[in-house]
């Protein structure tokens, strides 16, 4: 039998397996990307809380040592592989939160894509013309109003074509959670493959499959972000229907 | 009581001594131009005034309160010391309308309708109430500075502070801007205006304050600081305005 019948053969007899390991896969991408931009906008904007000379002594202490705190925790899920943070992690809390692979797959793929959205996001803010601060102080706003009033929201905007390549990223890099038996595409082509013992065939199959869906995905993610940049509509109305 | 009565004010950058111990005050309804040459220190006077930069020494009196010593609260000091920038620095992500409205909402705590009302009153002064819902990145540079005078009208400013206001504007959008000036300085306005432009400072300032490396070397009215001026420097600098002029 040829490689491509074999694998047609393979793809026909396994394919509700690997439809299973595409939904878990990009359940994992897609709640990873947004939980950790989430996380990343927090920790991005915590970050860039820096001491004032005008603050207290005990404020710029605290402003310190929360900056530490968020630099151990950007490097070190950016220092080590995805991999070992997902056994460590695992294993690890299993005793004490008892959970499932698939719960702990979204957590450590989230907290991990988390600390690289932090430096995605801080570039962002720092990405922000300075005058767009000057300004919303300059009419009273507070720090915190001025971040997330002016700030963030274009910070966000100029970070966007990073935040889909940290989707695309996910989509591969989700494959590493199966160390911890998520039953994600890798997991369920490595059972497939083990089974028949066809690793070359299988694995052509779940490299096609794996390139599609980074394929789609960052295709229509740049097709959002050129609409989103597209320049607005003329809202000039008349003075009439502005009130 | 004089609005603004500043004392002895210090503020360097690193090892660059910008202010060197300014004396100054400002009454209600007073026009106030700050002329002198590029890095003489007026602009950062302006800007210690609303306290985006602090200073390092003196007093800074508003209404007989010091706003260096924690008797105020900043935000709300700067709230009512309206700015407006030599960049417009309006909020890039914000309508016209939206742009005038956030500050009344978030630090003055009106509601959404009335900070409108007020918002397109003040835009309909500048000129610009028809433009009340286009994004403010759509707007020339004269549009977006009357857009900035408007947002910081919206404020109810006890001052408003001028900070090169049309320096980087096109020659032909000068002349709006600084007709808004000379129309709110008409209306009772107090301002403090850093410029370039001799002949706003001669035609609408009560008072001409002349600034050459960090200390006020003159002041008075445009007529004595204009054509009777008593410091070599202020002659000097004038002479090399009206050179350029001609």
């Amino acid at each position: 039998m040829g490689f491509f019948e074999t694998v047609k053969e393979i793809f026909l007899q396994y394919y509700p397996l690997f439809w299973d390991g595409v939904q878990v896969t990009m359940l994992l991408a897609l709640s990873g990307t947004i939980l950790g931009l989430f996380i990343g906008l927090v920790v991005g904007a915590l970050k860039a809380i820096k001491p004032e000379p005008r603050d207290s002594g005990l404020v710029k202490a605290l402003k310190r040592i929360m900056g530490f705190i968020l630099s151990v925790y950007i490097e070190f899920f950016r220092g080590t592989p995805m991999m070992v943070q997902a056994v460590f992690l695992f294993y690890g809390l299993k005793p004490y939160l008892g959970w499932s692979p698939m719960v702990a797959g979204v957590c450590i793929i989230s907290v991990n894509t988390g600390a690289y959205m932090a430096e995605i996001i801080r570039s962002g803010i720092q990405s922000v013309d300075r005058g767009q601060i000057e300004g919303a102080r300059s009419i009273g706003m507070t720090n915190v109003q001025t971040m997330f009033s002016i700030v963030l929201p274009q910070a966000l905007r100029n970070a966007f074509p990073a935040v889909i390549n940290e989707f695309v990223i996910n989509i591969k890099d989700s494959s590493m959670l199966s160390v911890i038996m998520v039953a994600d595409l890798f997991f369920q082509g490595n059972s497939a493959a083990g089974s028949l013992f066809k690793y070359t065939e299988t694995f052509f199959i779940i490299a096609l499959i794996y390139l599609c869906l980074t394929f789609i995905t960052s295709r229509v993610l740049m097709y959002i972000e050129k609409r989103m940049n597209a320049p607005k509509k003329n809202n000039i109305v008349k003075a009439g229907e502005a009130a | 009581m004089s609005m603004i009565e500043i004392k002895n004010l210090k503020k360097s950058f690193d090892n660059l001594e910008v202010l060197k111990s300014i004396d100054f005050h400002v009454d209600k309804g007073e026009v106030i131009t700050l002329i002198g040459a590029s890095g003489s220190g007026k602009s950062t006077l302006l800007r210690c005034i609303n306290l985006l930069e602090i200073p390092d020494g003196g007093e800074i009196l508003m209404e007989g309160k010091n706003i260096l010593k924690g008797e105020i609260d900043v935000n709300q000091h700067r709230a009512h010391v309206g700015m407006v920038f030599q960049s417009f620095n309006l909020f890039d992500n914000k309508t016209v309308l939206e742009n005038c409205t956030i500050g009344q909402i978030k630090v003055l705590k009106r509601d959404k309708k009335e900070a409108e009302k007020i918002a397109l009153d003040f835009l309909d002064k500048v000129g610009m109430k028809e433009f009340a819902h286009a994004g403010s990145t759509q707007l020339s540079g004269g549009q977006k500075q009357r857009v900035a005078i408007a947002r910081a009208l919206c404020m109810d400013p006890k001052v408003l502070l001028f900070d090169e206001p049309t320096s980087a504007l096109d020659p032909e959008m000068v002349g709006g801007i600084l007709d808004v000036m000379k129309e709110l300085a008409a209306e009772g306005m107090t301002m403090i205006v850093v410029t370039h432009e001799m002949q706003f400072a001669k035609d609408v300032s009560s008072r001409v304050v002349f600034m050459d490396k960090g200390v006020i070397v003159e002041e008075g009215t445009p007529d004595r600081i204009f054509n009777n001026p008593t410091e070599e420097r202020t002659r000097e600098f004038l002479g090399r305005y009206l050179e350029t002029e001609n």
